[in-house]
């Protein structure tokens, strides 16, 4: 009894934890986020637009510095890569759908978070409402959609090294050099 | 000290630095949290919550509320962190907006009447919030997080958020505006 007791309470305060480190990160991803600009409708459908090209910078230089420090831990076996499975119906007719969203919105799950802490209520009313309103639409279709269309070309848990088998770096390496190279053009196009 | 300072009051930094910074977290985030950083499930939990405080037991009776667990995990205080921090860079930035309920790019094209801007992004946030949960993943979970794991879910989706972004964006300013 006692045993069980103090054992609910290590849960709790593990679990608070949790909680209290997630919050930290949200903080700190807010807070690159607005001082990045990406809070701000104008800029991400600018990128949309190809006329701003912001969105685009931040997420290539997030991807390609996230790469190299997580597969270095990888190596070192200090942490586990988190992957999500896909397949090709899941993954290209959820983020089609998920594109035109997005330009109309005008924001993205993790930016309108942002955009609402910067003060923005088209945001905070009718963008919110909609994407929980969105998520809960998927959640009764859900069953029906998860014997059909999601299941369409399922390749699971997959990585582009896996898929080509090959070492992660032999992948790493040439994309990151890629990413640099496209900022340097995007830089070089006055953009 | 007070450079340090004079740079968090700072309205923007370059996105080379806040990319860069956006990729240090991920790395603290794997390391200390064993997990990607994501946004779009919470809004799906955030969603299964409502169902159930309205309607009583059933929400957490659907299948895909028990797949995604209807509860306030690091995810969710993940999303409600971005608020915060997004406020309080803005607050001390002087960029806090009040009363903005049109972006200007949107009133260049549709002018500037709230109820017209708010209707749209209803309609883009339920498109926005039902692809999310399809392709499984977001900007951040897929288009940030899975790609720089070089998920094959991740990098597909994230070319094809863009393509359909690209392809909307411009239909929508240019040939409906």
């Amino acid at each position: 009894m006692n045993g069980e007791k103090s054992e609910s309470v290590i849960d709790r305060k593990a679990d608070n934890r949790e909680l209290l480190t997630g919050l930290g990160f949200g903080i700190l991803f807010g807070f690159l986020l607005h001082k990045g600009g990406v809070t701000k409708y104008d800029v991400i459908v600018g990128q949309l637009l190809l006329t701003d090209f912001t969105v685009i910078k931040i997420m290539l230089s997030a991807v390609a510095t996230g790469m190299v420090g997580v597969y270095f831990m990888k190596s070192m076996g200090w942490v586990r890569l988190s992957l999500k499975s896909g397949s090709l119906g899941m993954n290209i007719v959820g983020a089609l759908i998920f594109g035109v969203g997005f330009a109309l919105l005008g924001y993205c799950p993790g930016t309108i978070a942002g955009a609402i802490g910067n003060g923005y209520l088209d945001a905070l009313t009718g963008g919110l409402a909609g994407i929980l309103l969105g998520t809960w639409i998927f959640a009764i279709l859900y069953p029906k959609l998860k014997k059909g269309i999601l299941k369409r070309g399922e390749f699971g848990d997959l990585t582009i090294p896996g898929l080509l088998k090959v070492n992660d770096w032999v992948v790493i390496v040439p994309v990151v050099t890629l990413i640099i190279l496209l900022l340097l053009l995007i830089e070089r196009a006055g953009f | 000290m007070e450079t340090t300072i004079s740079v968090l009051t700072e309205t923007a930094w370059s996105p080379y630095v806040a990319g860069i910074g956006i990729g240090v977290l991920s790395w603290l985030s794997f390391l200390i949290s064993g997990k990607p950083i994501a946004t779009s499930t919470s809004f799906a939990q955030t969603s299964g919550m409502i169902e159930g405080v309205i309607s009583g037991r059933k929400a957490g009776e659907r299948p895909y509320f028990k797949k995604i667990k209807t509860r306030i995990g690091w995810q969710w205080m993940l999303v409600l962190g971005v608020i915060a921090g997004a406020f309080i860079s803005a607050l001390i930035s002087g960029d806090l907006q009040t009363n903005a309920w049109v972006p200007p790019l949107w009133a260049s094209a549709f002018g500037d009447k709230a109820l017209t801007r708010v209707l749209a992004a209803l309609a883009g946030g339920v498109i926005l919030g039902f692809g999310a949960r399809f392709a499984g993943g977001c900007t951040s979970g897929h288009g940030i997080s899975g790609t720089l794991q070089l998920a094959v879910s991740s990098w597909i989706s994230a070319i094809f958020f863009f393509v359909g972004g690209i392809i909307a964006a411009h239909l929508i300013f240019h040939v409906i505006a």
